[in-house]
């Protein structure tokens, strides 16, 4: 049985974990801890070490989607998940800009562990707040060859559309030979 | 015993911190990549500050601050090379060049600009020895640490804020795309020309940040800057922004990597 892997990374409550919720065939397997920082009381509970989903491609293949913790203090962890990834998606909250730096960082971060393929996910965008998707390419300084996409985190097809369009980003790469 | 870590660990605002609560009497003894510093302290307050790399003689100190001319430096170095700091500075107010209050606010303003240029080293070997004083040659003087550690305080911040626009100096950096952009007609420090000069794919920003002789804190403020510009982009050194590796994927055979995503495409459509 041959295993893939796609992390999705991106701050704390962009919407990481129902991502991979949406799409998995199992329930997301998800080690969570109630939050107890006044600060970060924007959900209940939170991601500590990661999120973990599964989708069966055949017999032969499984694809596995491991979600980062979007806490700072756990990012000692991206580094052993973003380890022989296929690619990675960035999830950023739509609706926070205060997240956006952070959402850079993040970028920056896993770039620089690995030159593999990403997508921008911009969850959230089903809300009237919602930045525009060329907006916040300018506030996430994406080149403009970087795919930002549209999402909202708990439609399967926007999560499908996500999921598909890293895939076509890691075809392209292969088809132009950047090996 | 000494006192002894490292910056990493234990910043330099800490530092003052523990010396100036504790009132402590001593030397601190500092080792970066930007050199060596020493830092004297007499009961909670600062003595004396230097860079091993530095010239940090009264005469020097003097000319810096435009207390003396150049060519009264240069007879000075020539002349008096076996006089001590606390002789010269005599003879310069008996002379009536300098008076004692310049020669104070001369030294009080080169130790206090030590210690802030300290404040941008994250990374480097400290050692507080206890009761170690400023040799007899030398001028000591007393400044208060309070604004010194507020100062401190402001940079870690900032210095947490850089960092985490640009968490990592092994990437590189390449102009932007844009046309209307004319780097003439942008108001650069000396610092900054001097990074932009090095900016191609081929450079990491650590690379650049040696040549240039800065720090990480200083190279991370001047980049920012350039990034908030929209003048410069991080990428990966080499210029290419992404690559197919074998790694990705469980075998190295490429016609099955190609298999292998044309499955992954049709499953995700078909859920």
């Amino acid at each position: 049985m041959q295993t893939v892997k796609i992390v999705v990374t991106g701050p704390f409550s962009a919407g990481k974990t129902e991502f991979i919720r949406t799409v998995s065939e199992i329930d997301v397997v998800s080690t969570e801890r109630k939050i107890t920082a006044e600060a970060e009381k924007v959900k209940q509970t939170t991601t500590v070490a990661m999120d973990f989903g599964r989708i069966t491609v055949d017999d032969d293949l499984v694809l596995y989607l491991f979600g980062t913790p979007g806490q700072k203090r756990f990012d000692f962890m991206w580094e052993i998940l973003s380890e022989g990834m296929l690619g990675f998606i960035v999830v950023v909250d739509s609706n926070r800009p205060e997240t956006f730096r952070e959402a850079r960082s993040i970028l920056q971060t896993f770039k620089a562990y690995a030159p593999t393929p990403y997508v921008v996910a911009a969850n959230k965008q089903d809300s009237p707040d919602a930045w525009d998707i060329e907006d916040m390419r300018v506030a996430l300084r994406l080149d403009s060859h970087v795919k930002i996409l549209p999402c909202v985190a708990l439609e399967k097809e926007k999560v499908k559309t996500v999921l598909l369009e890293l895939l076509f980003t890691i075809q392209s790469e292969m088809e132009s030979g950047k090996a | 015993m000494a006192l002894k870590g490292n910056l990493r660990d234990f910043t330099i605002t800490q530092l003052l911190n523990l010396v100036n609560l504790a009132k402590k009497t001593g030397t601190l003894e500092i080792q970066g990549s930007g050199g060596s510093a020493t830092v004297i302290f007499r009961e909670g307050k600062l003595a004396y500050a230097q860079f091993a790399n530095e010239d940090a003689s009264l005469s020097s100190i003097l000319h810096r601050n435009k207390k003396i001319t150049r060519s009264q430096f240069q007879l000075l170095t020539n002349r008096a090379q076996n006089m001590t700091d606390k002789e010269l500075g005599l003879l310069l107010i008996n002379a009536g060049y300098v008076s004692q209050e310049d020669i104070l606010t001369s030294l009080q303003s080169y130790f206090i600009n030590v210690v802030q240029r300290l404040f941008t080293w994250v990374e480097g070997f400290f050692q507080f020895e206890q009761n170690m004083t400023l040799p007899e040659d030398k001028i000591a003087v007393k400044v208060d640490l309070e604004n010194l550690i507020i100062e401190g305080a402001r940079q870690m911040r900032e210095w947490e804020l850089l960092q985490d626009e640009i968490p990592s100096l092994e990437m590189a950096l390449k102009f932007t795309d844009r046309p209307e952009t004319n780097l003439r007609n942008v108001n650069l420090s000396v610092e900054e020309w001097r990074v932009v000069s090095f900016v191609n794919p081929k450079n990491t920003i650590n690379q650049i940040a040696k040549a240039t002789n800065l720090s990480d804190m200083e190279i991370r403020k001047v980049v920012y800057g350039l990034l908030q510009a929209g003048l410069v982009e991080i990428i990966r050194p080499g210029g290419t922004p992404v690559r197919i590796t074998n790694q990705m994927f469980p075998t190295p055979n490429r016609d099955e990597q190609k298999n292998l995503l044309t499955r992954l495409v049709d499953r995700i459509r078909a859920l």
